[in-house]
């Protein structure tokens, strides 16, 4: 398993826009994400669930990465959260 | 063939399939269903039809307004196809045996309560999202679009009468004209079909029947007259007739990039009335010079409740940065007479026309009016903002509202948010209270505008929505032109300039007039600049001022 943590910098948090584009983003690899913010949890593919975590600028999380492709799934999801988070 | 008389209230010929306004279903039945892999595949039938539909309306929305328009419609395809909204529902449907329907309905009230009980404004707004996306599925599992137009081709769209929240609702692409049981030539339904350029007919009655429904209807605006099923001769006049239309229009082409001159060189500024920030693009279409009046009201009208700041900031400063610096005029909040919104939970009037209204609303509840401003200023570093204020009648109401303005400057500059320090600040006038107290207004303003509908209703004491009152509701009554002529006067003293808003603004027959008392700017819908710019461009006002001046005094035109 991977993980980072990282701080979110948008002033709207993880809005629809990029959730969905994270959703996308995640659908390419065959690991499981899970988004973490102190005792909640979500599978990062449910878009809904995501956003119902009600994730603002400057929460931090953290995000885990487990499975076959976690490697390379690890590296994108991390510079995507860098690019758009 | 059959044919009805009504009257016309926007021109143009369209000819196209009937089809009857659908009311939004108000119950959903719910039932135990026998065979659940057929629920559920009903319910991925409809489910990747709602997704086929969101991924069109992204593409027209990124092709006519690029890829930020594109988003709502993209984030509602993501709604529908999320793991977790569809777990639930196939857990309705296979484990407890629930109609899709139901289902669906249930999985929109678990998700939207979720984010309506979030503490984020943001989030908050998102649970409009879900029931609008569960509605469209819904809607393709009951095949019946609700309060929407299920058909593969654009129609000539048939009401009892379209209320100013079921307008704004309507996919325009799909609507080639409207024809209406009742309503008046300043309802809802008139205005918007001569925003978007398409001929409406009103007050038919019950000559047009349900059965009509999707037979072939040619409606006539300028006359009123609808047509169903017209025999050869008469198709072949009405064909002729819209083509003309159409070459009529080719030649007003050639006006685009012309000023707004007389002959003997006077300019009067044609700027649009829209209604929301789609309209944009057609007041550019048709060149105008800015936004005289973008009515508000669509934000409260599109919302379960009061719309947020962001929500209004994001719409207000899209128009003004698509207006790129042209003026924009956005006038407050003008609700209650006839338009009425559930949320706002106003008590029953006996008399709405001269009750709790437009800037009376916004004085006697701040903390709306507060959210609205703020949003306003913000979008101002965006382009160049005129704020209006509605239903003005002293000048300590404009002293209050201009107060709460410098009180969001204040907020906005200690919380370092940038804005502009050029706003105009202007009323309408459209009681006659307004026009007798001009010349004190005129001294707390940058600018008037006259809403001549509600101007000529307050002036004439006679209900423009009252269809019976026709003869009685004459725009052209020499006690409005009066009227309109002492608001220029007293203006013109006071450096404050003077536009008219209302539906008269278009009116041909009374530019010469307009231009002969000193207006400085008309705003109209977008299909009329062209031919008013025309209009403008062949007149003389120094051969018509003396005469037209002298109609306004004379005893002959007292009608």
């Amino acid at each position: 398993m991977k993980s980072f943590e990282y701080t979110i910098t948008d002033p709207v948090g993880i809005h629809a826009r990029p959730a969905g584009v994270l959703v996308k983003e995640i659908k390419k690899y065959a690991s499981a994400v899970t988004v973490k913010k102190g005792d909640k949890a979500v599978n990062a593919l449910k878009l809904m669930a995501l956003m119902g975590m009600g994730i603002k600028q400057g929460d931090t999380v953290t995000v885990e990465i487990e499975g076959a492709d976690e490697d390379t799934a690890a590296a994108a999801i991390e510079a995507f959260f860098k690019a758009n988070l | 063939m059959i044919s009805i008389q009504g009257k016309g209230v926007s021109t143009g010929v369209a000819i196209g399939p009937l089809y009857y306004y659908q009311r939004a279903k108000s119950t959903i039945r719910r039932y135990e269903v026998e065979d659940v892999e057929t629920e559920w595949q009903r319910f991925k039938a409809a489910q990747e039809k709602a997704i086929a539909q969101l991924g069109e309306l992204a593409e027209k929305a990124r092709a006519e307004a690029g890829d930020e328009a594109a988003l709502l419609f993209e984030t509602h395809q993501m709604m529908a196809e999320d793991m977790e909204y569809e777990e639930a529902i196939q857990a309705a449907v296979q484990e407890n045996r629930l109609n899709a329907e139901a289902a669906v309905m249930d999985a929109a009230a678990q998700f939207s309560e979720m984010f309506a009980a979030m503490d984020d404004p943001y989030f908050q707004a998102r649970a409009a999202d879900v029931k609008d996306v569960s509605n469209r599925i819904i809607a393709a599992l009951t095949g019946v679009a609700q309060g929407g137009i299920d058909s593969p081709v654009p129609v000539i769209l048939a009401a009892d009468d379209l209320a100013p929240s079921e307008t704004v609702q309507l996919d325009k692409s799909k609507i080639l004209g409207f024809v209406t049981e009742g309503g008046s030539g300043s309802s809802h339904t008139a205005i918007l079909a001569r925003t978007m350029g398409i001929p409406a007919i009103i007050g038919v009655g019950d000559q047009l029947k349900p059965e009509y429904e999707g037979r072939e209807v040619i409606i006539d605006g300028s006359t009123g007259n609808v047509v169903i099923d017209a025999d050869e001769d008469a198709k072949a006049y009405l064909v002729k007739k819209m083509e003309d239309q159409r070459k009529q229009r080719e030649m007003l082409e050639k006006l685009k990039g012309l000023p707004n001159e007389t002959k003997d060189g006077q300019t009067i500024k044609v700027f649009c009335n829209i209604g929301s920030p789609d309209d944009v693009a057609a007041v550019l279409g048709n060149d105008a010079g800015g936004v005289g009046l973008f009515r508000s009201e669509f934000l409260y009208l599109n919302c379960d409740d009061y719309p947020t700041e962001d929500y209004q900031f994001e719409a207000y400063k899209k128009v003004l940065s698509d207006m790129g610096g042209r003026e924009v005029v956005i006038r407050t909040l003008d609700i209650g007479a006839d338009k009425q919104i559930g949320y706002f939970n106003m008590p029953h009037e006996e008399n709405p026309a001269l009750g709790n209204r437009a800037l009376r609303i916004c004085l006697n509840r701040p903390e709306i009016f507060h959210t609205q401003l703020r949003a306003l200023y913000r979008a101002s570093a965006f382009g160049r903002l005129g704020i209006m204020f509605p239903m003005v009648t002293s000048v300590w109401e404009v002293k209050e509202a201009r107060k709460m303005c410098e009180q969001v400057k204040a907020e906005l500059t200690k919380e370092g948010i940038p804005f502009s320090e050029d706003v105009e600040i202007g009323i309408m006038i459209e009681t006659p209270a307004a026009v007798l107290m001009s010349d004190r207004l005129a001294k707390v303003v940058d600018f008037f505008s006259c809403g001549t509908n509600d101007l000529t209703q307050y002036t004439l004491a006679c209900d423009r929505q009252n269809a019976d009152l026709g003869r009685f509701y004459n725009p052209h009554h020499p006690a409005v032109l009066r009227a309109l002529k002492m608001v220029c006067d007293n203006a013109h003293k006071n450096g404050v300039w003077v536009g008219i808003c209302g539906e008269l603004g278009a009116d041909l027959a009374l530019t010469e007039t307009f231009l002969s008392i000193g207006i400085d700017e008309l705003s109209v819908s977008p299909r009329a600049v062209l031919p008013l710019r025309q209009k403008i461009r062949e007149t003389d006002v120094s051969q018509v001022r003396e005469k037209v001046l002298a109609d306004l005094l004379s005893d002959e035109n007292t009608i």
